[in-house]
Formats: C-alpha cells, sequence, structure tokens
C-alpha cells in the first residue's frame, strides 16, 4: 500500500483503536476475570447485557443481564474504583437465566457481563454506557 | 445493624404449576460503598448488603453476590419456576452481620 497521507492518518487512528481498549481495562478487572474463569478463554456468544446508551446520573444505572445457558453470570464496571459489580449464581427454580438490578457506575465506561455456560465455557458482552454525573460521591 | 432497613418483595399470589413467575425484590439500605469521604475528609466505611438468596421449599432460585457498585436500596428482579404451592424465601446479608428476611407464600391456582 502507497503510503500517502491518507492513508498514514487511517491506520494511525486504527491502532489507537486496537491499543485504546485494552489500555482502559485496569489490571484490577483482568485479575477477576481471570479468576472467575480460572484462565479460561472467553469468547462471545449466548449472552445479553442491557444498558443505557446514556446514563444520567450515574448512581443508579438499571442494567439487565440474560443468557439461556449460564450458570454463573459475573458483572463488572470496568471504570469503577472497585470493578465488580455482582454475581448472579442461578439455582434449580430460575426460570430464566436473567437478572436486573441497577448499578453505579463512576463516569463512562464499559460495563461488562461474563457468563459462566453449563458447559464450562465462557461467554461474554459488553456495553458502553456514557454517564453524565458519576456515581462516587466523588 | 443500618437503620432503617425495610425489605419489600413483589411475587404473584397465585400461580399455574410449573409457570414462570417473575419476582421483584428492594431492600432500602444506603449501600454506603467505602469510597466517599465526609466533609473532614475522612473515608467513610463500607457498609452494604453483600449477598441475596432466594430460595422456594428449600431449592435455591437465585443467589446473588453484590458489591459496592450496587446503587442504594439494591433491587433485584428474576425469574422462578413454581412448580407447587409453598413458600419464597427472600435472605439478604449485611456486611455488619445482620440478616433480613422475608417471606410470600404462593398458591396454585
Amino acid at each position: 500500500m502507497e503510503m500517502t497521507r491518507r492513508n498514514a492518518i487511517a491506520m494511525g487512528a486504527g491502532a489507537l483503536l486496537v491499543a485504546g481498549l485494552p489500555i482502559r481495562v485496569s489490571a484490577a478487572a483482568e485479575d477477576l476475570i481471570a479468576a472467575f474463569t480460572g484462565g479460561a478463554e472467553v469468547g462471545a456468544g449466548d449472552i445479553s447485557l442491557t444498558a443505557p446508551e446514556i446514563a444520567e446520573n450515574g448512581n443508579t444505572v438499571p442494567i439487565e443481564v440474560a443468557s439461556e445457558m449460564a450458570s454463573e453470570i459475573l458483572v463488572l464496571a470496568m471504570g469503577n474504583p472497585t470493578p465488580s459489580v455482582a454475581t448472579f449464581k442461578f439455582g434449580k427454580l430460575a426460570a430464566s437465566r436473567s437478572a436486573s438490578t441497577r448499578i453505579r457506575l463512576a463516569g463512562t465506561q464499559d460495563v461488562v457481563a461474563i457468563a459462566k455456560l453449563e458447559d464450562g465455557t465462557f461467554v461474554q458482552a459488553s456495553s458502553t454506557v456514557k454517564v453524565t454525573i458519576g456515581g462516587c460521591g466523588g | 445493624m443500618a437503620s432503617g432497613v425495610k425489605p419489600r418483595v413483589k411475587v404473584p399470589k397465585t400461580a399455574a404449576a410449573g409457570d414462570k413467575i417473575t419476582i421483584k425484590t428492594l431492600i432500602s439500605h444506603k449501600m454506603e460503598s467505602g469510597q466517599r469521604k465526609d466533609k473532614e475528609g475522612n473515608i467513610i466505611p463500607r457498609s452494604i448488603i453483600n449477598r441475596f438468596t432466594c430460595d422456594f421449599n428449600g431449592e435455591n432460585v437465585i443467589d446473588v453476590t453484590l458489591e459496592p457498585a450496587i446503587s442504594t436500596n439494591p433491587y433485584l428482579e428474576f425469574e422462578a419456576v413454581v412448580p407447587e404451592a409453598g413458600e419464597f424465601k427472600f435472605t439478604w446479608y449485611d456486611d455488619d452481620g445482620s440478616v433480613y428476611d422475608e417471606a410470600k407464600k404462593i398458591a396454585i391456582g
């Protein structure tokens, strides 16, 4: 490919996108994910995370997680001082593997849900929530 | 014990056997995250509900671990199967060791 100015800009923007995402994931969140999955690969698939695109108040952000085959779902807020939000364990009488609750978000960030499926594999979904007023009292 | 803690649960009074029902729970609790500071700049110690469980006739429906990122007055909504008439038992576990209970009967009809 010829190195024109336009190409250079496009490549630069692409590199930023690729490199920028992992940087924002804190080490604490990675540790939590590793502890939950035991180091297993996390794929995409049967899981949905419903969160608003824009939350005016970070103190109560409604979220919903659902996954047909999940035995456990871990919810993380990647940009919070402590990333873990909740872990849902579904028992025998859970009609659907879904739950909703309200969470606190410190600022605009990604919310991630990781489900442990009954066959032992892990899937994840994430959603970016823009927060106008943060919910950590700062 | 945190003051003014009051659990509230919404369960239908009757359901057909094997039916799916939606359960909504809310407990009034300040859920102090341990991140906030008071006027003097001292950190207000964490005081939250750290676990919630729901059982039906001794069988588990859901077991949730709550972290400080759960909002004040934690609200949870989930679905359960009702195989027979019986009683739902809801339990919230506070950081300070208190346990809050609520029970709701459901009939088949």
